[in-house]
């Protein structure tokens, strides 16, 4: 069976994940071969099924509008790769 | 020749802390020093804190002491799959993505378990976010079966698998998605159990695919599974994917209930691929409640061939969004030579993932992306509803499934991690319990010729734990697989 | 100008007035410290899950029925992904394909003619309102940004109008006019200052009369009601003179920079993201029943331009007085309990829309904390109409009042502002004013009746307040009658 062709470039861009030539290369063909025995899935007869969302349909799960203690400064920051003035550093974001 | 100590079960191990037989800090130092003894050749943890789990066994005893004891639990060493967050622990998923993240709070079934006074006991190493079934993707080395230290234990939970069948944790805590507790449970040969989707709490796992993760107890006993399931069981608010139903007392319901019960085989699952000897086992043990009363019955689930195909596109499309967060800004792995804020998430992620999870996040994303969502995503969801409805359908006429839980025994490291869908076809009868939601046990029911373990699967009705439990429990009573520990002094330590 | 046709859309977000934030129970709030106002779910920690936020639901079902929209009896979560480093999650939960609430409208208010002369009323329609989360706060330097998460997870209500506003005026109108009803109701405080409220505009021209539409731009960054006003106004002169030139309206995302009043481009098509919108599988759908929406209708204000209308035919006060009344909810309730009191429409608007906010804004007090209760202010105009103290003397009855919080009465009594005068005093006082003016005394005779007001303001100086103004009158009449 061929294997279905996939656009790496784009995924990987999507994905924001800087791929090597040789990974893209090898995940495209790996990819290829998993999708195309995914393919059967086109075989089944679905008409009148719904997607399942969730296993048991229960609706209107939320908690009451009461604030609760979160976490310090400290805390919120203790894994930041870089940080100032309490704040996360990342360079500079250009729209 | 008595049990040491390191490879006694929790029931036993309770039994002799609260008739004073041991202290906690006894029973802490002999898990440790078994750890520091054998790991240099299991590598199950990525790290442990000797002086935190001493201490907390320190607080035990003198709970103890004051008749403050708070419950069957309390005293005894839990090792956490590192994917569950632990306050003041490493959380690392065994990725180089979050190699130095030291997490700030607890997951539900921490604090759940704290409050019984377990112990947390260091961090037990997986594939990489949980995703693999050998544990040969974790950045940080893999696990070895102690069975057979060339082996593969199983994974994704192989850390938490491998140190319980090696005496390093009397009970482990892993996560299954697609067969990560039942599967590594079947390689080492111990218990292994996935609750129904929705019973235990996600909230402070590390989130692979959400609507198929579940958390569950590794155990050398099928009553200490129900000891476990007990204490971390429950609605939780923090989780709107949690359940609200009344928790049983699983262990004492396993005296209560007795059976017989009617068994399904499907016949799908004893096709092509499966290992003869796993076949045998298997069979024996079909044998077995046969000669007990239970009413065997082959059964159908028609869209069986289609569950790994299912999983794996739900799955990915799922972590392709989870996994995104990790992105090197607010903790992580920020890439030391990015120059701007695009080049910071690319390289970041590029340098802190792992192949297999860069894989099945590229294809997640896939799945999702726009022109392909209704062809897979929505298309999968779909024949989820199917393949649920094969199990629900069956569970009209019996009560419960009884399967292989994994093709083969313990394959040798290296073997399969070249052919991803080979690995991804590992899963291939513990997955569609995951589609479906349902509870899965593994137990032990035999060695191949070589001695390696194999696991024998029982899959049960929604939030049926109690039943299946004791169904399971009726097979341990009168076998003993249990009582074979693996040789590791014999084996010589493999290079990590 | 006249051969085209202006289309203008917009996309309103509103910050919901909750205590605790969408997705997680940690507090919100504005202008607190960096980064004090989160926990492992606001800063997408590994292993943590969303929780839905009741109150939340509440407001945006509220909101709803406020704007006449259909409630979706049924309505899910969706994730929006994207990267973005003030979206932790690189992903914002949103709703997709079925937003809670669908359709609705919004009455605005366009200026009229004159300032005391009502303008035209219009129902813009909405498309759709749904509820997502906020994002976090990047503050850029030189070379970096810094990120502060305090906003991200604060709930956020997004409004969708239908392309059908055709000028800058006809937005103003909307922002106006949204931001009273979510003031009413309870649901936000829409301050654009604070960021409560932030709006994107879709323009597009095209030649009258044609069905399609033109291509659109998208204009962000209109960080006020006026800079949404200016902005979509610059944006249609520069359509236009493109079309004018011969050029064609590129589709993109402009920047609008209200200091300098230009506006740059952002992005263009090419880079739209492919959002791969997919239910979250961590929440659990919402079901809006009948119960809960009767709930919310029971707790919905009276409409701010209903209520106008109500005043300016039960109470017949003027549209102006109204206009100052109604944006105000505290201030249209003062009013119409003091009128419930004493009756006096007309004079109770006036006293409340001069005096009484005159008062507290040199206080600095809001309607609630002024010691002007509406019994006090009711009791001093009873005190005017009856005569018993004059306007003048009122006033300063009125500013112990602010003061002390005391009845009128008292007041009065202590500081002897009654209006006394003897009565000898009075036609010495009144003749004395005829006297003094026979310009005025001449237009009296000769048909004008207002001129009789020229002498009162000598006669009340005289009396230094203290004559009944009634009395005054009465006795001017009698004594011009001769």
């Amino acid at each position: 069976m061929a294997a279905v062709q996939i656009d790496i470039n784009h995924l990987a861009k999507l994905a924001r994940i800087t791929l090597t030539e040789s990974e893209k290369e090898r995940f495209a063909s790996q990819l290829g071969d998993v999708l195309s025995h995914i393919a059967e899935l086109t075989e089944v007869d679905v008409t009148g099924i719904e997607p399942t969302a969730h296993a048991s349909p229960v609706y209107n799960v939320w908690s009451e509008d009461v604030a609760q203690p979160g976490l310090s400064t400290a805390e919120a920051l203790q894994n930041a790769p870089a940080q100032k003035d309490n704040m996360i550093v990342v360079p500079k974001v250009v729209d | 020749m008595s049990t040491p100590l390191y490879f006694k079960s929790v029931a036993e191990l309770s039994s002799e802390l609260s008739t004073k037989k041991i202290s906690s800090v006894e029973l802490t130092q002999a898990i440790i020093a078994r750890t520091k003894a054998v790991d240099s050749k299991v590598h199950a943890f990525n790290s442990f804190d000797e002086t935190d789990v001493l201490s907390q066994a320190k607080l035990s005893d003198e709970r103890r002491s004051l008749g403050k004891t708070l419950g069957a639990l309390d005293g005894i060493p839990i090792g956490f799959k590192d994917v569950i967050s632990v306050k003041g622990q490493p959380l690392t998923a065994s990725s180089n993505m979050l190699k130095n993240f030291i997490s700030p709070y607890d997951a539900t079934v921490t604090e759940k378990l704290k409050a019984v006074g377990a112990l947390s006991w260091g961090r037990l190493n997986l594939d990489e976010f949980a995703m693999g079934s050998s544990t040969e993707n974790s950045a940080f080395g893999q696990t070895h079966n102690p069975w057979d230290l060339d082996r593969v234990p199983g994974g994704s939970s192989g850390g938490s698998a491998a140190a319980l069948a090696a005496g390093e944790a009397p009970a482990t805590l892993g996560s299954d998605t697609g067969g990560s507790i039942r599967q590594p449970a079947a390689l080492c040969g111990v218990v292994g159990l996935k609750p129904t989707y929705g019973l235990i709490s996600r909230y402070g796992l590390i989130a692979f695919a959400s609507s198929l993760d579940q958390i569950g107890p590794f155990t050398r006993t099928v009553e200490d599974s129900a000891i476990m399931l007990g204490a971390i069981a429950g609605h939780d608010p923090r989780d709107s994917t949690s359940f609200k139903t009344q928790i049983p007392d699983y262990r004492a319901e396993l005296k209560n209930r007795k059976g017989p019960w009617k068994l399904g085989i499907p016949k799908e699952y004893f096709g092509e691929g499966l290992d003869p000897e796993v076949a045998h086992a298997v069979e024996s043990a079909i044998h077995f409640y046969k000669s007990k009363g239970c009413e065997i019955k082959e059964i159908s689930l028609p869209h069986t061939k289609y569950a790994v195909g299912v999983y794996y596109i739900i799955a990915t499309a799922e972590c392709s969004s989870n996994l995104a967060r990790y992105d090197g800004v607010r903790y992580g792995h920020r890439s030391k030579e990015a120059t701007d804020i695009l080049d910071l998430y690319f390289k970041s992620r590029a340098e802190g993932f792992g192949a297999e999870v860069k894989r099945r996040i590229i294809l997640g994303t896939y799945v999702l992306s726009s022109g392909y969502q209704d062809a897979y995503y929505v298309r999968a969801q779909k024949v989820r509803t199917l393949i649920r409805r094969d199990f629900l359908d069956a569970y009209k006429d019996i009560d419960a499934v009884i399967t292989p839980t994994s093709p083969t025994p313990a394959f040798k490291a290296g073997e399969k991690a070249a052919n991803p869908l080979a690995m991804y076809l590992c899963d291939v009868y513990t997955i569609g319990v995951n589609l479906a939601g349902l509870p899965g046990i593994s137990i032990p029911c035999g060695y191949s010729k070589s001695g390696l373990p194999i696991g024998l699967q029982l899959i049960g009705k929604p939030y049926g734990e109690a039943d299946l439990l004791a169904l399971a429990h009726s097979y341990e009573l009168e076998h003993s697989w249990g009582t074979r520990f693996p040789d590791l002094e014999a084996q010589k330590g493999v290079r990590l | 100008m006249n051969e085209y046709e202006v289309v203008i859309g917009l996309e309103v977000h509103v910050q919901v007035k909750t205590n605790s934030k969408m997705f997680t129970r940690v507090k919100t709030g504005f202008g607190f410290p960096e980064n004090t106002l989160t926990d492992p779910v606001v800063l997408a920690l590994p292993g943590v899950l969303p929780v839905m936020n009741h109150a939340a639901l509440d407001a945006i079902v509220k909101s709803g029925l406020l704007l006449g929209c259909e409630i979706a009896p049924l309505c899910k979560w969706d994730r929006k992904n994207y990267f973005y480093p003030d979206s932790p999650k690189n992903y914002q939960i949103s709703q997709y394909d079925q937003p809670i609430c669908l359709k609705g409208h919004v009455e605005i208010e366009l200026p009229g003619a004159a300032r005391n002369i009502m303008g035209e009323h219009k129902l813009i329609p909405l498309t759709r309102i749904h509820l997502e989360e906020d994002v976090g706060k990047l503050n850029h330097g030189a070379f970096e940004s810094l990120i502060d998460y305090n906003r991200a997870g604060t709930p956020l209500m997004e409004i969708v109008t239908d392309p059908a506003m055709q000028n800058a005026d006809e937005a103003f109108a909307f922002l106006t006019a949204l931001k009273t009803v979510m003031v009413y109701g309870g649901i936000s405080d829409c301050d654009m200052e604070k960021g409560q409220m932030r709006c994107d505009a879709n323009i597009s021209i095209r030649p009258k009369g044609q069905k399609e539409l033109g291509t659109k731009v998208e204009l962000k960054n209109l960080n006020s009601i006026s800079y949404v006003r200016d902005g979509i106004s610059h944006e249609i002169l520069r359509q236009l003179s493109v079309v004018k030139s011969g050029g064609k309206i590129v589709q993109e995302t402009r920047d609008y920079d209200g200091q300098t009043g230009t506006s740059q481009s952002l992005r263009t098509k090419e880079d739209a993201h492919d959002y791969r919108y997919f239910p979250d599988p961590d929440l659990m759908p919402v079901k809006v029943d009948e119960p809960w929406k009767a709930r919310l209708k029971a707790e919905c204000p009276e409409m701010p331009f209903d209520k106008q209308r109500r005043f300016m035919k039960d109470y017949e006060i003027p549209y102006t007085i109204t206009s100052v009344l109604v944006p105000d909810k505290a201030l249209s309730d003062y009013f119409e309990a003091t009128v419930k009191l004493c009756g006096q429409a007309q004079a109770v608007g006036n006293w409340v829309t001069n005096d009484l906010l005159r008062e507290i804004g040199k206080r600095g007090e809001s309607i609630a904390q002024s010691k002007v209760k509406p019994e006090n202010l009711a009791a001093l105009i009873r005190l005017i109409t009856a005569g018993t103290i004059s306007t003048t003397a009122a006033r300063e009855v009125f500013t112990e009042i602010a003061s002390s919080g005391e009845m009128p009465d008292g007041i009065v009594e202590r500081k002897g502002l009654k209006a006394s005068a003897s009565s000898d005093d009075l036609e010495l006082w009144c003749k004395d004013a005829i006297a003094s003016d026979p310009k005025a005394l001449a237009e009296f005779k000769a048909g004008k009746d207002s001129a009789i007001n020229a002498f009162k303001g000598p006669v009340m100086k005289a009396a230094k307040g203290k004559a009944n103004p009634k009395l005054v009158d009465e006795t001017l009449r009698r004594l011009l009658a001769l």
